[in-house]
């Protein structure tokens, strides 16, 4: 895989993707923190277009960015009287050392292995996507779906209040 | 049938990629490479966003919009800056830029001036899947009706991002609206847009074309549900009129725009009208055959046929605004879960059916306006069913603003105790 | 320049650390969700590049674990903060470290 203007742009995706996680880290206003997180996810997607697999950097986007922190943004604004400052507990520097530790170990076995590479395009696109996961896969796409009705049906059941039972009184 | 006259020459207007591929040849000669095409697909773009989307902003948008609502309201609309008021547009653009943007001292600065600039850019983006004619389409990715879902789902942020920064009460509630619109809208209008890929075989737009000028037929005619979730769910999406009310002026002030004023409070009114345009642009290449219209697109130019298309589409969501009255957001909400979401399920059923009735068959392409007919007749049933048997109605009484008290410490008159009579 | 295996490895694993990091250390709840959500993230980067790089006839069975773990993010995400938010109502606060009713 080589080219100027992809090289260009998984370097450019790789300083946006790490920064804004590190800003994730760093920030210390929880709305901010959730702002770096979108800004982390549309760069992976930019990963996904680079590693042509559009479909699901397409996915990434649609649930990511437009549901998934639209839905922490809503639980932030809901949950007022919480703290908004996004500080550490004392665990941060064990926390910085394990994952210190694990980066180095992965990046070690990264570099020391002999990974079996091939540069061929595996021309993979939604229509394989989609034929793959209603023949092979066809059992666990049906238990995701089972899933997310359970995890609907599930999330409206904790949140709702107890006074919703009983007809609607005032709050 | 007549096979399509395309010749290469520059000349043949009927498709301006003939132009474009003159000018990076010729270009290609005095420049390297690969500057010329970074430098013609930047020129290009902004070519494309001077000539098409900045006149159809301010004329369509602005000033046709503002006329045509003048005209259902039985007055006269902007006539005053020069001919016809045609300079209303032009006078309202110097006025903003002379405006003063204040920011509120308790405002977050950075995340209040981020916000327009990141609402601009996906409406920009948006325009890169649309064909405007066979073979004038800026990125012509296989997945590009998944690419308009994806980043007509971004703006919402910026919203959000608007409304949170601007430390107001009205502020916040419309952000808290948006939010809530526009993830509870994006299911149906999803599975919507879903029947029609599925009907289609396709998720490149400009198969979606190609497919119904082979038919040929318009898509509205063979997916009636898909469209009339597709037209109420983008409606929301873009807070037009009558599902305004993460903006509604008369219950939260101006929502999330609240603090904005100046040149910032002009991006977003700009801008929403250029989510419009592309929402009309989309409905234009999906639902009514795009630059195609049944052989005709040999003699005109397609790219004409598809803006006109476009335009006319724009108009049916300025009459909607001119016509109807604002939603509250209770009714809003349980539309979007109660109503909409169930249909369009039913819907993506109904199709995945036909669709497979159609190809293991190995049926004529003919067989579509069967289907078609099938839809219709399920539309109505469907419709019909809801309303009369199941008795799909919105509450006549508001609901209590069960979001609204968590925010802001706010508490509801209670109507059964000496609240103020409705 | 080449781009190879070893470029996004090393950009999904420095991802991975720092969701991790950012999951074990932060006070909010809604923290630790960012970081697992960073984590998954990073995985995902891992099973495409190996899709795209690696040798193998099965190239889109990555691509369909992909699928698989963006579905069961949207699910995590929905149930975590609907639990976010009863905790909320309960105990006024979704702090890890002022939630220590169950602590031994």
């Amino acid at each position: 895989m080589s080219g100027f203007g992809i090289t260009v742009a998984f370097w450019i995706l790789a300083a946006l993707t790490l920064a804004s996680a590190g800003g994730v880290m760093a920030s210390r206003n929880l709305i901010h923190a959730v702002l770096f997180l979108i800004v982390a996810f549309l760069g992976v997607s930019g990963f996904f277009i680079l590693l042509s697999a559009d479909f699901l950097a397409m996915a990434q986007i649609i649930i990511y960015v437009g549901a998934i922190s639209v839905l922490i943004l809503f639980a932030i604004v809901l949950t007022p009287r919480a703290e908004r400052d996004n500080s550490e507990t004392s665990m941060v520097l064990p926390a910085l050392l394990l994952g210190t530790t694990l980066a180095a170990v992965l990046l070690f076995v990264l570099y020391d292995a002999n990974w079996n590479v091939t540069n061929v395009e595996p021309g993979l696109s939604a229509e394989v996507l989609g034929s793959a996961l209603l023949s092979v896969w066809v059992l666990p796409f049906e238990l995701a779906s089972v899933l997310l009705t359970a995890a609907l049906v599930g999330a409206l059941m904790i949140v709702r209040r107890q006074e919703d039972e009983e007809g609607d009184s005032a709050s | 049938m007549l096979s399509f006259l395309a010749t290469d020459h520059w000349y043949d207007l009927r498709d301006l990629a003939n132009l474009y591929r003159v000018v990076l040849e010729g270009l290609d000669h005095i420049f390297p490479t690969g500057l010329v095409y970074v430098l013609t697909a930047l020129l290009g773009f902004i070519a494309f966003f001077v000539v098409f989307v900045l006149p159809s902003q301010l004329y369509v948008g602005v000033y046709g919009e503002r006329r045509l609502i003048g005209r259902m309201q039985a007055r006269q609309g902007p006539n005053r800056v020069g001919p016809l008021g045609l300079l209303q547009p032009v006078a309202d653009a110097i006025k903003l830029l002379q405006k003063e943007a204040l920011t509120p001292r308790s405002a977050d600065r950075l995340i209040m001036w981020a916000a327009p600039v990141l609402f601009v850019a996906p409406a920009i983006l948006i325009f890169a899947v649309i064909p405007f004619g066979p073979r004038m389409v800026f990125a012509d990715i296989p997945v590009s009706l998944m690419y308009f879902l994806a980043i007509s789902s971004l703006p919402v942020i910026a919203s959000f991002m608007a409304g949170w920064s601007s430390n107001n009460k009205y502020s916040l509630f419309g952000a808290m609206r948006i939010v809530a619109m526009s993830i509870s809208y994006e299911i149906p209008l999803v599975l919507g847009l879903l029947a029609v890929s599925v009907l289609s075989g396709t998720m490149s737009l400009q198969g979606m074309v190609y497919w119904q000028q082979d038919i040929p037929t318009w898509m509205i005619l063979i997916q009636p549900i898909a469209f009339a979730v597709y037209f109420i769910g983008v409606s929301a999406e873009l807070n037009r009129t009558p599902t305004d009310i993460a903006e509604a002026e008369s219950e939260i002030v101006a929502g999330y725009l609240t603090e904005y004023s100046g040149m910032r409070w002009g991006l977003f009114y700009g801008m929403d009208i250029a989510y419009a345009l592309g929402a009309s642009a989309f409905a234009a290449t999906i639902f009514f055959g795009g630059w195609s219209l049944f052989g005709l697109e040999q003699w005109v130019p397609p790219w004409l046929i598809f803006i006109l298309k476009t335009y006319l589409f724009y108009f049916v969501f300025i009459w909607t605004r001119g016509t109807l009255p604002r939603l509250r957001i209770d009714q809003l909400m349980s539309f979007a879960w109660k109503f909409l979401l169930p249909i369009a399920l039913i819907n993506l059923l109904v199709v995945a059916v036909e669709r497979l009735i159609w190809t293991s068959n190995d049926l004529p392409d003919a067989i579509v306006w069967a289907f078609g007919a099938v839809n219709i007749v399920l539309m109505v049933g469907i419709v019909f069913i809801w309303a009369k048997v199941f008795k799909y109605d919105p509450k006549k009484r508001p609901t209590k603003p069960r979001l609204v008290n968590e925010p802001g410490g706010y508490r509801p008159v209670d109507l059964e105790q000496g609240g103020p009579s409705l | 320049m080449t781009l190879t295996l070893e470029h996004f490895l090393t950009v999904s694993i420095l991802l991975f650390a720092m969701g991790l990091v950012i999951a074990l250390s932060k006070r909010n709840s809604i923290g630790i969700l960012m970081g697992v959500e960073l984590m998954l993230n990073a995985v995902n980067l891992v099973l495409i590049t190996f899709a795209r790089f690696g040798e193998s006839t099965m190239s889109i069975t990555g691509h369909a674990f992909v699928a698989f773990i963006i579905t069961v993010a949207a699910a995590e995400a929905a149930v975590a903060l609907a639990l976010v938010i009863s905790v909320y109502r309960t105990r006024g606060t979704i702090e890890v470290d002022r939630l220590k009713l169950l602590r031994f």
